[in-house]
């Protein structure tokens, strides 16, 4: 128990500190998930083939190609693609992405192609019924999605966004190879100084289980409240 | 865009593209034996065996897949006992312990497949099978396992090619699998585009193969 304590004797501090920047990547991550599924879910159930296909692309190699590969590419190219973008504006200097931003990025751009998938099903299986019945009402389009079709997707989408939630919480783990500390690369760390990684790892997987276990209860909390009336 | 080392490191990703087919098929036959097996112990009635089986699927599916390699690949070699015993010979090779890891992951997530399927065959069938004088036992592997099998294929099929995604995590213990060998690349000639372009392109391939396949598979053994 002695690793675990907090202070400079033991790791108590330092991993409740990489746990808290764990549960910041996935909160990030999937925000940024949600504003990639707020573009191309609408793009999916577009009339037009070719905003159809754009997406298509954007969701079927981003869930066919490893999560490890896309951090590999947001890690070695990020600050290449940011630079690209300041040379246009005129600035040269050489920048740096922190790895918080890639990591969250990288995550983000996965966990935003399940989450259009999800929304897409969502929308997809709302009765037809309720579309026409927003339209006759002459409410405004943003009004027929704000008031009448969003409340209802969200019921439908939100078991199966705690499947995207538990997805991005277990591939942020995968951020530890940018240097990120969260809990991996804590666990990293602590397991190369203290020479006990069965201890550390294990510790570092009992964490993640807490974390899943109490996200799955705070989610089956808002499963509720979105199902009332049904 | 730099086409020459497209072209030139695509003989180097198909070479670590086998070793990436070499774990996934192992890991997998492996993972499906054991998920069998779980999923029977899921179903049996003493509450010990069940619960059992149910916390070994929570734990392997509530932890980062990355966590498990670490512990069998890190922490197993820590335990003395388990240096000085025959299982060293496999233990100390970080390819056997991502195989290992791979299965038991794959085998979690195919036990509640199969487990889910065994519970939605009507009892009709098994009923049907008991009227005719069929023992338990074969209705068990005459009719419970196919149609099993077939009702867990599409689910099956996406756990194969999550798994394939997760074999990429065996380049973190040092092994040159597709994903080792792209950030390999990657890393010398920093140009991460190009690299991701021809390996995720591979990638895809494989996706797309065996999403195919199971689709066959599912025709095949369609019930009408």
């Amino acid at each position: 128990m002695e690793f675990l304590a907090f202070g400079d004797t033991g790791w108590g501090d330092e991993l409740f500190r990489a746990t808290l920047m764990t549960i910041a990547v996935s909160i990030t991550a999937m925000l940024i998930g949600f504003s990639f599924a707020a573009i191309f879910t609408p793009l999916k159930l577009s009339k037009f083939k070719s905003l159809n296909l754009i997406a298509n692309i954007y969701t079927t190699v981003i869930r066919g190609v490893p999560e490890l590969l896309v951090i590999y590419l947001f890690f070695f190219g990020g600050s290449g693609a940011v630079m690209f973008v300041a040379s246009i504006f005129g600035y040269n200097e050489y920048i740096e992405i922190n790895a918080f931003v890639t990591g969250s990025f990288a995550i983000g751009i996965i966990s935003g192609a399940y989450s259009t998938e999800v929304f897409r099903g969502a929308i997809q299986s709302i009765d037809k019924g309720q579309f026409e019945a927003a339209k006759v009402l002459g409410f405004s389009k943003f009004k027929q999605f704000y008031k009448i079709i969003l409340p209802q997707m969200l019921r439908l989408a939100i078991p199966n966004l705690s499947n995207v939630w538990q997805i991005t919480l277990k591939d942020t783990s995968l951020i530890s190879v940018t240097g990120l500390v969260e809990i991996m690369r804590q666990s990293y760390i602590a397991a190369g100084s203290t020479r006990d990684p069965l201890f550390f790892y294990s510790f570092a997987a009992v964490l993640y289980l807490l974390l899943t276990f109490l996200s799955m209860k705070l989610i089956n909390k808002l499963e509720v409240k979105y199902s009332r009336g049904y | 865009m730099d086409f020459e080392l497209m072209i030139n490191s695509i003989p180097k990703l198909l070479n670590a593209a086998i070793v990436t087919l070499k774990l996934l098929s192992v890991s997998l036959i492996v993972g499906l034996f054991i998920g069998l097996l779980f999923a029977i112990l899921r179903l049996n009635k003493n509450i010990f065996i069940n619960k059992f089986a149910y916390g070994y699927s929570y734990v392997f599916r509530g932890t980062p897949l990355l966590v498990q390699i670490f512990i069998i690949y890190f922490g197993l070699g820590q335990i003395e006992s388990l240096r000085s015993s025959f299982l060293w010979v496999i233990l100390k090779e970080p390819y056997w312990c991502a195989i290992i890891a791979f299965a038991l992951n794959t085998g979690a997530y195919t036990s509640e497949i199969l487990r889910s399927a065994f519970q939605t065959i009507k009892p009709g069938i098994i009923e049907a099978g008991q009227s005719l004088g069929i023992s338990n036992k074969i209705i068990f592997y005459k009719i419970q396992i196919p149609i099993a099998i077939r009702q867990s294929l599409p689910a099956y099929g996406n756990e194969i090619i999550l798994m394939m995604k997760g074999t990429s995590l065996a380049s973190t213990v040092t092994l040159m699998d597709l994903t080792g060998v792209a950030k390999y690349i990657i890393s010398t000639t920093f140009k991460p585009i190009e690299v991701f372009i021809v390996a995720g392109g591979i990638y895809l391939f494989m996706t797309f193969i065996i999403h195919n396949v199971i689709k066959f598979l599912e025709k095949k053994y369609s019930f009408n």
